[in-house]
């Protein structure tokens, strides 16, 4: 039974809180509540069975918390608020009905970009997500006060500068999407890649912003950038087993061993894609996940087609004229071309300036002057790679290329 | 929700007066004052003068200092403001962005501590 109700609690969340947050105009009081109705199902539950809506019961029963709750406590100006509306809206609906979905404007809160990402990210796993603060502080590395702390911040915030609870009108919708997106892959990423010394949590990130796109997707079915971000993601899921070697050094996209890629992955993004292409409006992860669609399709690496791979880069600076989608598109170029003819890019001052202290600038310099044949200057463009990164993987990786240069590895320990 | 645009500007980087710059400037706050009208916004608004005219005050232990310069040196200085009354964050956040001086400086938005 208790796996049953947790079940059904996760499941429901979400969109309990989200329904809740718009009901009582507060984030704390929502989540209290919440917190207190889920107490009460735990033990009505159990004995008179789950409800056939448990949304809609869980949300009731929160209402009737969130007004004892009021009662009890010293009513504080923004209290009394939340009360008289509270009031207003008692009566509307009962628990059988299903409640409508305020999940998008939850979404949107919490990505405001008036708020600092990592309260943005904080804010969307705790309540999309129903992580915990300390969960989330653990795979960000981030200490736990320090989180709880920027979290009070971003609330007091959306309730004292008056963040609005709602979806962006139609001609801001694109602008704050990418934020929301940007959100969940940071999430991704933080379970892909998870920060060096990051303790293990119990949810997997990766799962947690594949659901999350999810209810985005599901939310706003005619947005193509939600959808090619889910197909992106898949991409990326399905090369997870060939990402590292038996030592846990990560392995270049170049020699996977490609069979190791879950087909099953790759099958889902390319259906992801296609859906997303129909839609005929191009965007940013559109055109990213591309890219990583004809990575997966090349049999072998040799087989890649970079020439189209250096044309969606050309166009992706478009939409995003950064250092790092420069840096990219030189190694495409490099692999389309030739490898001196990358490096003439890298070695652009401009792009040299701005990626200063950037290790992966250093090792991309490195690898292309290796291909060049530039084995002494490679050497030296790994050790600067490697006085960059305190990554221990990262390390062992850059010691590596150094020994198969022929060269002495770095004389610092 | 009121709200308070505080105009920081980049003196190094602003239009001085008698260039045509400053002129189209002067054009843009009066179309920019005009949609806040248009809109039917309620609001006040400045411009002040540069801060080697400003003069600081402060009383301790009831005797008053007066110093002459601004509360802080810094490279932006505050050169005008707003208060607008705006009914969410987002139309306030769209309305600093229209201040013509964002091009140049930057506009900062706080929401007014309402007693």
């Amino acid at each position: 039974m208790d796996e049953a109700l947790e079940a059904v609690y996760r499941a429901d969340r979400g969109r309990v809180l989200a329904r809740l947050i718009g009901i009582l105009g507060d984030f704390d009081l929502a989540e209290e509540a919440l917190q207190d109705a889920w107490v009460a199902a735990t033990v009505s539950w159990p004995t008179a069975g789950i409800p056939d809506n448990p949304a809609g019961w869980l949300v009731t029963a929160a209402r009737r918390k969130a007004v004892d709750r009021i009662r009890s406590v010293t009513a504080s100006a923004r209290r009394q608020r939340a009360w008289g509306e509270l009031a207003i809206t008692w009566d509307l609906g009962g628990d059988s009905e299903p409640i409508p979905d305020d999940r998008l404007r939850l979404i949107f809160t919490c990505c405001h970009p008036a708020l600092s990402l990592e309260a943005q990210v904080a804010l969307t796993l705790r309540s999309l997500g129903g992580l915990s603060t300390e969960e989330v502080a653990k795979a960000f590395l981030i200490s736990e006060t320090a989180l709880a702390q920027r979290v009070v911040r971003a609330k007091r915030k959306i309730r004292e500068a008056g963040i609005a609870y709602r979806v962006p009108s139609p001609d801001e919708l694109a602008g704050r999407l990418g934020a929301v997106l940007a959100v969940i892959y940071l999430v991704f990423n933080a379970g892909y890649l998870p920060p060096s010394g990051a303790e293990l949590v119990k949810v997997d990130l990766c799962d947690e912003a594949l659901r999350l796109c999810g209810v985005v997707i599901e939310l706003l079915p005619h947005e193509p950038e939600p959808v090619a971000l889910a197909a992106m993601m898949r991409f990326q899921h399905a090369r997870r087993q060939a990402r590292l070697d038996d030592e846990g050094v990560p392995v270049t996209l170049e020699d996977q061993d490609r069979s190791r890629w879950d087909r099953t992955e790759v099958a889902a993004g390319l259906a992801l894609l296609e859906r997303a292409q129909d839609m005929e409006r191009e965007g940013p992860y559109g055109i990213k996940a591309c890219i990583a669609a004809l990575h997966v399709a090349a049999p072998r690496s040799d087989l890649t087609d970079w020439a189209a791979i250096v044309r969606l880069y050309d166009r992706l600076l478009a939409w995003e004229p950064t250092a790092v989608v420069r840096l990219n598109r030189a190694v495409a170029v490099a692999m389309a071309d030739s490898p001196s003819a990358g490096l003439a890019l890298v070695d652009d001052p401009d792009l040299a300036r701005e990626l200063e202290g950037y290790h992966l600038y250093a090792a991309t310099r490195a690898d292309l002057l290796r291909r060049s044949g530039r084995l002494d200057e490679a050497a030296a463009s790994y050790r600067r790679a490697r006085e960059q990164t305190r990554n221990g993987a990262e390390h062992r990786f850059i010691d590596r290329r150094l020994g198969e240069l022929g060269v002495l590895g770095p004389d610092v320990g | 929700m009121r709200y308070m645009l505080i105009i920081h500007n980049d003196p190094e980087l602003h239009p001085t007066p008698g260039s045509p710059e400053w002129d189209q400037l002067m054009a843009d706050y009066g179309e920019f004052s005009k949609q806040l009208v248009d809109r039917g916004l309620t609001f006040t608004g400045d411009p002040l003068n540069d801060p080697s005219t400003a003069t600081t005050v402060r009383v301790r232990d009831g005797e008053t200092l007066t110093v002459d310069g601004p509360f802080a040196e810094t490279k932006e200085w505050m050169s005008g403001y707003y208060v607008v009354d705006f009914d969410s964050l987002d139309n306030a956040l769209a309305a600093a962005a229209m201040v013509p001086s964002a091009k140049y400086g930057s506009v900062e938005v706080r929401p007014l501590a309402e007693m």
